[in-house]
């Protein structure tokens, strides 16, 4: 029942595309730092590709993946026509034009301050206007869902919200709140300096404002990873869902606690007390539990599975699992990935450990391993499932699908596990060039030409996932059947209130923030002392 | 409300009991792990392992060469009267001041350093002192290097096009040869 594909079709694309091209940058910056290239005479370059690898990767692509991919669900979990389609095109547009007016100094050199703005350096004020109008649309998209289920909830009273709808809602009241953060540090403090109204910014607010956006936006990047490992996977392999209520549980955990732990990303600045710091890293264990409960979840359904095609003995199952099946194979992948790299953002969020590593290779390797690896695969196992029922014509090539996986999956590790092995080494990050020739880089040049490999191989994935779903766009059309989500072993006849909808968790998500960070904030704003001179970078 | 109750407003049966119970043995594990996260962080923070930085100071880039602790005749290493050293430095697109940092083997070192310009970072490779460098502010590390050598000290965060040349240096002497060149300098740094 999607009436409205085009709109999902058109996210989808769009995202894959600025994917494709942000993936070229990123494995020509591998190239330039690692000892394959020589130094590159103009250092510029390198950052500017960086701003628009991160800008795309990090705003871009997830937040069209996650807008697509939350039209779908609100279509087909719920089971009625999208309420606001115009309002829907309208955002779009929105996100595509902020896309485009962003990209625009960013590739003429004149926004070279990566995705992460670093003030007290000042980028031309249009980069930061298109990455508002980004944001701002995609507001937009919050809104039509909590609009969509209202619809839904009026005709449907005292009916479980299907689970797909309710992780998605969840996951946009996440970014809507966690944007804020950044928004108030963009429209706050760097616009009015970009414009010339101001021309000194506090540098340490700055940080603190972004940490607000900057580790909730990663709950937002694997929210549609969550949704596909509890609400597509076990459908698509054949089995059931072990629990629905456990997966209501883990996306309100992952509403609630995601957000007031961003303090971990500045437990090594200046600008912020031991006591918050200490907060911040013990919410931040907290974030861990959603995801054990969910890495249970889905073993015990794909367990299911196994047991429900014959599978006996403790390891018999998983021998018989479907493992043709391209999102079978996506799912094993992404465990993987995510096991690596969860354990190694548990020494990030530590109070302790994190010194050893921060800013170095290693945070690299780290988020490159959790959310280009254990999420963007199941990115793509999203599109494979979704794309017949969006282009009405059937994806057959499931050689090259599983080969595409494999080479994610290999290229990842490849890229990612050196890259860590460099960072705890000392390497640091965000170098347009290393001096390998010196005795103490020397060690490291080897496994920085291994990670280059396993870029390039990225790249070879990359374009087999864009040329599967060109392909798919030329089969003759066949009729790709009702779209089904995963149904649970024991479906839920009557779910109580907190479980089926959002306010109370809404209003802890804020509640929560508002401890942990209003005094850190206000603490900082009041100071009349720390704001510096605006560093200006590219032409005015 | 437990999981076990939501199961059984929907019947009894018993496997969806036999679910409910292990997962609630899974979920109580998964706390009883986060809970001993949390408390060997707190444990090891309350023995003084290494902390993050306790106290917000700060300082104002401005008038960093004018007057206060960050004046350029005040930078480097100093001896304080009870044998520890103070090192000061400074970070500014794109290099340290002093670019090459001396301390003595086995002996408590306070870093304290600030930026002049945009946010730095000072990475001292084969240690874990590791700091940001916030303009506006002063960064506090406490350090003890247990062995003479030298350490490559790169600035670890994105400062301008200029990052990738912005590395420093640690030499780490033994104590006797450090207390023969303080005797001579009240600042002593490693620059040649």
């Amino acid at each position: 029942m999607l009436s409205n594909k085009r709109l999902v079709l058109a996210h989808f694309l769009l995202a894959f595309v600025l994917f494709g091209v942000a993936l070229l940058l990123g494995a020509w910056q591998m190239y330039i730092r690692s000892p394959l290239h020589p130094w590159l005479s103009n250092p510029e370059l390198y950052y500017r590709s960086l701003t628009a690898h991160g800008t795309v990767m990090g705003y871009a692509f997830p937040t069209l993946i996650a807008m697509g991919f939350g039209y779908a669900i609100s279509q087909l979990a719920l089971k009625q026509p999208l309420v606001g389609p115009r309002w829907a095109w309208a955002s779009f547009f929105l996100v595509a034009g902020g896309a485009v007016v962003a990209m625009i100094p960013v590739s003429l050199g004149w926004a070279s301050v990566l995705y992460t703005f670093y003030p007290p350096l000042i980028a031309n004020p249009l980069f930061y206007i298109g990455v508002v109008l980004l944001v701002v649309g995609s507001w937009i998209w919050v809104a039509l869902m909590s609009i969509n289920l209202r619809v839904w909830k009026r005709a449907n009273p005292g009916v479980p919200v299907p689970l797909a709808m309710f992780a998605n809602v969840a996951g946009s009241y996440l970014w809507g709140w966690t944007a804020i953060g950044a928004a108030l540090e963009v429209l706050l403090q760097i616009l009015p300096v970009a414009l010339g109204f101001k021309h000194t910014i506090d540098a340490g607010l700055s940080r603190v404002f972004f940490s607000w956006t900057l580790h909730a936006i990663v709950y937002f990047w694997l929210m549609p990873t969550y949704i596909a490992y509890y609400t597509i996977v076990p459908r698509a392999i054949g089995g059931k869902l072990y629990s629905d209520t456990m997966a209501r549980i883990s996306f309100i955990l992952f509403l609630v606690v995601a957000m007031p732990i961003g303090i971990h990303h500045v437990f090594a600045d200046p600008e912020v007390g031991a006591g918050f710091k200490f907060i911040h890293s013990a919410f931040t264990a907290l974030v861990a539990l959603p995801t054990l409960l969910t890495v249970f979840t889905i073993c015990a359904s794909v367990e299911i599975a196994g047991r429900l095609r014959g599978g006996k003995g403790i390891f018999g199952w998983l021998k018989v699992l479907p493992w043709q099946n391209p999102i079978m194979l996506a799912v094993a992948f992404s465990f993987v990935m995510l096991g690596f790299g969860g354990a190694g953002g548990l020494i990030n969020m530590s109070y302790q450990l994190d010194t050893t590593i921060h800013n170095t290779q290693w945070i690299t390797g780290h988020f490159h391993l959790i959310f280009g690896g254990a999420i963007v695969i199941m990115y793509f196992a999203i599109a494979y499932d979704l794309w017949p029922h969006l282009t009405g014509r059937a994806l057959t090539d499931l050689r090259l699908m599983r080969a595409q996986l494999w080479l994610w999956f290999i290229g990842m590790i490849v890229t990612t596990f050196p890259w860590h092995w460099v960072g705890i080494l000392g390497m640091p990050r965000r170098m347009a060039f290393f001096d390998y020739t010196s005795p103490e880089l020397q060690p490291e040049a080897i496994s920085v030409i291994v990670s280059a490999f396993g870029g390039f191989i990225l790249v070879i994935s990359g374009f087999m996932f864009l040329a599967v779903l060109a392909r798919g766009m030329m089969t003759p059309r066949t009729q790709a059947g009702e779209y089904r989500f995963s149904v649970a072993v024991h479906p839920p006849v009557r779910v109580p209130v907190a479980l089926n909808s959002h306010g109370l968790w809404v209003g802890l998500m804020i509640a929560l923030t508002l401890t942990n960070y209003a005094f850190p904030i206000f603490d900082l704003a009041v100071r009349k002392d720390t704001s510096v001179p605006a560093v200006y970078v590219g032409a005015r | 409300m437990s999981s076990e109750d939501i199961q059984s407003e929907h019947g009894h049966s018993p496997s969806a009991l036999i679910a409910a119970r292990i997962e609630k043995r899974w979920a109580t594990l998964s706390v009883a792990i986060i809970v001993l996260l949390a408390a060997m962080a707190a444990f090891a923070g309350i023995h003084q392992a290494t902390m993050p930085q306790a106290r917000v100071e700060t300082a104002d880039p401005s008038t960093l060469h004018l007057s206060g602790e960050f004046i350029e005749s005040n930078l480097g290493s100093a001896v304080e009267p009870d044998g520890s050293v103070t090192v000061r430095a400074i970070g500014q697109q794109y290099s340290f001041t002093p670019q090459c940092v001396v301390v003595p083997a086995d002996t408590p070192v306070t870093l304290r350093a600030t930026s002049a310009d945009v946010v730095h970072g000072i990475l001292i490779e084969g240690t874990n002192i590791n700091t940001m460098l916030v303009p506006g502010y002063v960064s506090v590390m406490n350090a003890r290097f247990k062995e003479p050598g030298d350490h490559l000290m790169p600035c670890q965060e994105f400062c301008g096009v200029g990052h990738e040349g912005m590395w420093g240096k640690v030499q780490v002497v033994d104590k006797d040869t450090f207390r023969a060149m303080s005797t001579d300098n009240r600042r002593l740094t490693c620059v040649k």
